[in-house]
């Protein structure tokens, strides 16, 4: 909480001038019954007309200055609130974005979402009703307790009362429902999961004829949720017509022990009525605080969850004195001796990796799922760091590097073809803002996808929506490698990037590849043999650690695990 | 969360009249006890309104006395009287809050059960829409309608209902109440109705305005972040922080304006209808005090009037808030009518065929069909597939393999022609008994939470531990169940993702083994699968395919020659059909696509 309110310095002499309406607000409101017994006691006793004008008159100028107050405390409370939520959002997503994979992963990423979007959200609705409505009730109650105190002192007891009733029933009603409410979400959860299997699952089910099946699994789901909600809103429905009974007891109970006092003459008439005014509002105030026991404790778990992001510092972090590679080294990949754990895990995903994938040639990794292909080559543009040993890029080890120029010499295409919303051509830009129409024509031929381009109506203006969903897979994984091909980098690093495509293009593509990267070193891990076999390296991982290591020819002889992978999937005489 | 807020924010009513309708179909059966609930707010809301009359005269007597008191020595406050008059009140109370806590108590009821209803006839409508509807509408779009919708709808039903009521109730009340004290000075009051509505309207407008600003930014931001997230290697492989901060500011920026002023706007409501309430109140009070003196009104009625001043306000601001409240009812109810209106599949046949004693011949008769009806895809197809027979489907991506499959199961309606087994339609067969005689193993598995165990039995929900064993055994998948930590009670979790994608595979394979279907459809594994656990897979699903007439969408070469029939399909047409060696000879389209992936890069 301490370091989200460190935030509202900033606001400091907002906060206080808020703070000065509000208790303007709180006098205004407290005042007029006031008037109004001046009102009956002086003015309709007395008879004087006059008077009460008079009064009349500075009642409705009072409320105007009430109204005022009121609408710069609104002012205030939304810019404050809104503008701590706007800096916060972007310091979160700022330090996410210098996150490393590993920071992220830590998170996960739909948890890093809900982080920068509801618990924001949470934390403006929070500091809103804060300043707008909270900081009003002890004001209120303070001051009205006073004016009690001062006016009719014999009835305050009254007040004392009622109030402990209050806040018996809210925590009574509160006790009884709020371990309900956790079950409630549960419930949501479920009901939400079963549909959601229903709707993924349609056709297993359909072929298995279970749809009566997945009905009664639903209908007990929906019926567990209603009974819960039942019982709850059952409970918490009592909360309205008990808090109006109270206080309308506490009204008549003013009025009968009131009356006593005026008859033994020491209390007036209209100070008795402003005294049942003054009750309401004191209670409306403790209401109104009981409200803290919600929005405080919901609002600080999310400050937590917001403190936790901007509190984790990236560990992946530019080097102090970056280097720069020497002209003939620019291409070279060698690694040294690497070995690899993820944080959190005793378990070596890489153990003593060495080899060199030369510039301009290719250098290719297969190996089952779990082998730590991907992991070796997401080392390179050092998404994480390794565990021991050493990573040249260009003859320089990647820590040695500012992040943004090791970044420069990589044309990265990702395992799944990400794209961002905008356009083709935005897309295809991504890397590279001054590419001239000519290339990202060229890029898109290399990489397979301008005949698909041509078939859209806007060509290269076509929208892509967010996630890229109204492209296919290969589609999108075409636009990501021309995506990497514009960026006309020294290293190509494909990350089973071919594997939405079909037999046809994926062999298209690696031709044009093949003269479009002749002079840049390629890396790419890959499932089908037939992606590499060509490779002028092929490297052979299994359980992390490198069990082959040349051409396809020799590999077949001498590594039994890429035999047994050629095997299921090329026929004998095609090896 | 992003995608909730994007569907359910979308307010605008088509059809009044026929929503309306539709939700007076669910109230119907409870038309008694809302009768009565009708007949309690009424009630409770006169005696509310009632209460301060009662106590005005309280009051009155009060004064009376005190000025009685004044002038003369023997003047007295009438305790017995003021102590019956409260007595009466507090009963009044009691009655009214009692009155309150039944009628929202049984509104509650009813809308809970409304809402179970409406959830109920949702999840059995999901299995009767045909997979068309599925095509053109997202899985995320239903899931809102089964919760949010209906959500909507029972948290806010009992609210309107009973608020509109009582509202309307209360205005009437208390203008009766107010009339029966003093209509000069309900005049005064009613004066700052129109004022009070036309600035309510000015602001509403426009915070609305604000508001929807708010939401579209908010959906934005929350798609950029989301995008960001899910993108990171990337951006940081192309050093793009500075640009996805960039538009990231900008939105923040336009976010900020539309928040703050939506939300300073909407808080003017209250303390500028507050004002205009108080202008109101203070002419009474002038009024007021001047026709006392003038001895025209007494003193208690002032008092009272004064009460009713304030309630006065109070319907005001709650019909517009219900407004509010019922739109967004009136907006979910729609959604989920017309999720319920859907066209479904097409009706069982009356006399059905019941297929047993299956040999596993399928015969395709002309078939055409297309997903659009413009658009027909496959024409006039034909083939005999003798029992045993293996027939493998080949194509490009996108193709349109699983088109084929989507017919056999009667996923989907054919234009024209038929597809015969065993040489019945399967038009003229329940759509039960055709399923049961086909199994099913698809590449992407579905597996639900629960337990292994429970996943394996889904193919034959009756089947006892040894049969799901055996299932097991002969799906290859035995072996590594018994590895896992709890063996077959291992849950699954909820997206399915404790195991790995092959493993799964194994699972959807057991599963059919155990349901032991006479037709197979499978579809065989291409990518994300680990070389031992591919070559299990392959043996169990040969051993799954023996002496069965089997489907294959194949990306195999070596299944594709030993298949008895291949189908080439391209744009989701197919091109042509034979065996490897008469398609070769043809030279056609599967000529080239089998030759493309062998001709080397060199």
């Amino acid at each position: 909480m301490g370091k989200i309110l460190s935030y509202l310095k900033k606001y400091w002499w907002q906060i206080i001038l808020v703070i000065v309406f509000v208790a303007i607000q709180a006098h205004t409101d407290l005042t007029l019954p006031e008037y109004m017994s001046k009102i009956v006691d002086t003015g309709i006793t007395n008879s004087d007309m006059d008077y009460i004008i008079k009064v009349g008159i500075e009642m409705i100028l009072l409320t105007l200055v009430g109204v005022v107050s009121t609408i710069i405390v609104g002012f205030f409370s939304a810019k404050i609130s809104s503008g701590l939520a706007k800096s916060l959002r972007k310091d979160v997503f700022e330090s996410v974005s210098n996150f490393s994979s590993e920071e992220i992963n830590k998170f996960s990423q739909s948890s890093l979402l809900t982080r920068t979007t509801n618990d924001i959200q949470q934390i403006q609705m929070a500091i809103f009703m804060v300043l707008r409505m909270l900081l009003m009730a002890p004001m209120m109650g303070i001051g009205g307790i006073t004016k009690v105190v001062k006016n009719s002192p014999s009835l305050t007891w009254i007040i004392a009362i009622s109030v402990a009733a209050l806040f018996i029933i809210l925590i009574l009603l509160f006790s009884i429902a709020m371990p309900k409410f956790k079950i409630l979400q549960k419930l949501i959860d479920r009901l939400n999961l079963v549909t959601r299997e229903n709707l993924t699952g349609l056709r297993v089910i359909r072929a298995f004829n279970k749809e009566e099946y997945q009905e009664q699994k639903f209908n007990k789901a929906s019926k567990d949720l209603t009974s819960v909600n039942l019982f709850v809103n059952r409970v918490m429905i009592i909360l309205q017509p008990a808090t109006m009974l109270i206080m309308n007891i506490t009204t008549i109970a003013v009025i009968w022990f009131g009356s006593q006092y005026v008859d033994s003459g020491t209390l007036q008439i209209g100070d008795m009525m402003a005294f049942i005014q003054y009750s309401m509002q004191i209670m409306i105030s403790f209401m109104m605080l009981s409200m803290l026991f919600v929005i405080v404790p919901r609002a600080s778990i999310s400050a937590n969850r917001i403190k936790e992001v901007l509190n984790t510092k990236s560990k992946i972090k530019d080097s102090k004195n970056p280097k720069l590679p020497e002209r003939e080294n620019i291409g070279n990949i060698e690694f040294n001796n690497v070995s690899f754990s993820y944080p959190d895990s005793d378990e070596a995903v890489l153990n003593d990796i060495s080899f060199i994938a030369e510039k301009g040639k290719t250098t290719a990794f297969i190996g089952s799922t779990g082998s730590g292909k991907s992991t070796l080559i997401n080392l390179i543009p050092r998404f994480y760091d390794v565990t021991d040993g050493e990573i040249l890029v260009n003859g320089i080890d990647v820590r040695d590097y500012k992040l943004s120029d090791l970044r420069d010499y990589i044309g990265y295409v990702p395992q799944k073809g990400i794209l961002f919303s905008g356009t083709i051509k935005s897309n295809i830009k991504y890397g590279n803002d001054n590419l001239s129409d000519n290339e990202i024509e060229n890029v898109a031929k290399v990489s397979q996808s301008y005949d698909f381009i041509m078939e859209k109506d806007n060509k290269y203006n076509t929208e892509i929506s967010q996630g890229g969903k109204n492209v296919s897979g290969g589609q999108k994984q075409r636009l990501s490698i021309a995506r990497a091909l514009a960026k006309n980098p020294a290293i190509f690093i494909f990350d089973d990037s071919f594997s939405a495509l079909d037999f046809k293009t994926d062999r298209v593509l690696r031709k044009e590849l093949k003269n479009y990267t002749k002079d840049a070193t390629v890396l790419i891990v890959a499932q089908r043999i037939s992606t590499i076999m060509n490779a002028d390296k092929i490297i052979v991982l299994d359980e992390g650690k490198i069990v082959g290591m040349g051409k396809h020819k020799d590999l077949l002889k001498s590594c039994k695990i890429y035999k047994e992978i050629a095997l299921s999937q090329l026929s004998k005489e095609e090896l | 969360m992003h995608g909730r807020n994007n569907i359910s924010k979308n307010t605008k009513v088509k059809d009044v009249k026929k929503t309306i309708k539709g939700l007076l179909k669910y109230l119907k059966p409870y038309s008694i006890q809302i009768f009565f609930v009708l007949l309690f707010s009424i009630g409770s809301t006169i005696l509310m309104i009632w209460g301060p009359k009662i106590l005005g005269k309280a009051t009155t007597k009060l004064f009376e006395g005190i000025m009685y008191k004044k002038i003369s020595p023997l003047g007295f406050i009438d305790f017995d009287y003021i102590f019956t008059i409260l007595s009466l009140l507090l009963l009044v109370y009691i009655i009214s809050a009692l009155l309150r806590y039944i009628q929202e108590f049984v509104m509650n009821t009813i809308s809970q059960k409304i809402s179970y209803n409406l959830r109920s006839q949702i999840s059995v409508k999901i299995n009767k829409l045909p997979l068309k509807y599925f095509d053109k509408n997202t899985y995320g779009d239903v899931l809102s309608r089964v919760t949010n919708d209906v959500d909507t709808i029972s948290n806010n039903l009992q609210q309107t209902l009973s608020n509109i009521v009582s509202a309307i109730v209360t205005l009437i009340g208390v203008l009766i109440m107010m009339l029966s004290i003093s209509p000069l000075l309900t005049l005064i009051t009613i004066l700052t109705l129109p004022i009070a509505t036309i600035l309510v309207g000015i602001i509403a407008s426009r915070s609305q305005r604000y508001f929807k600003n708010q939401q579209r930014m908010l959906g934005k931001i929350n798609g950029h972040i989301e995008e960001s997230y899910s993108a990171h290697e990337v951006i940081q492989a192309f050093n793009a922080q500075d640009k996805t901060l960039d538009k990231f500011n900008r939105y923040n920026n336009e976010l900020y304006t539309s928040a703050w002023k939506s939300q300073f706007l909407s808080g003017l409501m209250m303390p500028i209808l507050n004002f205009v309430s108080n202008i109101g109140y203070v002419g009474v009070c002038i009024l007021g005090g001047y026709s006392v003196i003038k001895g025209k009104i007494q003193i208690g009625d002032i008092q009272a009037f004064l009460q009713y001043v304030r309630q006065f306000n109070q319907p005001i601001m709650q019909v517009s808030q219900i407004a509010n409240v019922f739109q967004s009812v009136m907006a979910a109810s729609e959604r989920v009518f017309e999720f319920l209106d859907e066209k479904e599949e097409v009706k069982e046949i009356e006399n059905p065929i019941i297929l047993d004693d299956l040999k596993g011949e399928v015969i395709f008769d002309h078939v055409n069909f297309g997903y659009d009806k413009d658009n027909i895809i496959i024409h006039d197809f034909n083939a005999k597939i003798k029992p045993g027979q293996k027939v493998a489907i080949v194509g490009p991506t996108g193709a349109g393999k699983t088109t084929l499959v989507n017919l056999l199961m009667r996923f989907y309606e054919l234009n024209s022609g038929s597809i015969k087994i065993d040489g019945i339609d399967i038009t003229n067969m329940k759509r039960e008994n055709l399923r049961k005689t086909l199994g099913m193993v698809l590449q992407d598995t579905w597996l639900f939470n629960g337990t292994i165990k429970d996943n394996i039995a889904f193919g034959k929900l009756d089947a006892n531990d040894s049969e799901i064993i055996e299932a097991s055994k002969e799906a290859d998948a035995d072996h590594f169940i018994r590895t896992l930590p709890e063996g077959y009670n291992m849950m699954i979790n909820e997206d399915g993702s404790n195991i790995s994608s092959g493993q799964k595979q194994l699972l959807t394979i057991a599963r059919a083994f155990l349901a032991n279907p006479g037709i197979l459809i499978l579809d065989e594994a291409t990518s994300n699968v680990d070389t031992r656990t591919e070559i299990l897979i392959q043996d169990a699903m040969s051993k799954l395919m023996e002496g069965r007439t089997t489907f294959i969408i194949a990306h195999r070469l070596s299944t594709i020659k030993d298949a008895d029939i291949i189908l080439v399909m391209d744009n989701g047409n197919i091109v042509e059909q034979g065996n490897h060696e008469s398609l070769l000879k043809k030279k056609g389209f599967y000529y080239n696509l089998y030759n493309s992936q062998f001709e080397t890069t060199n």
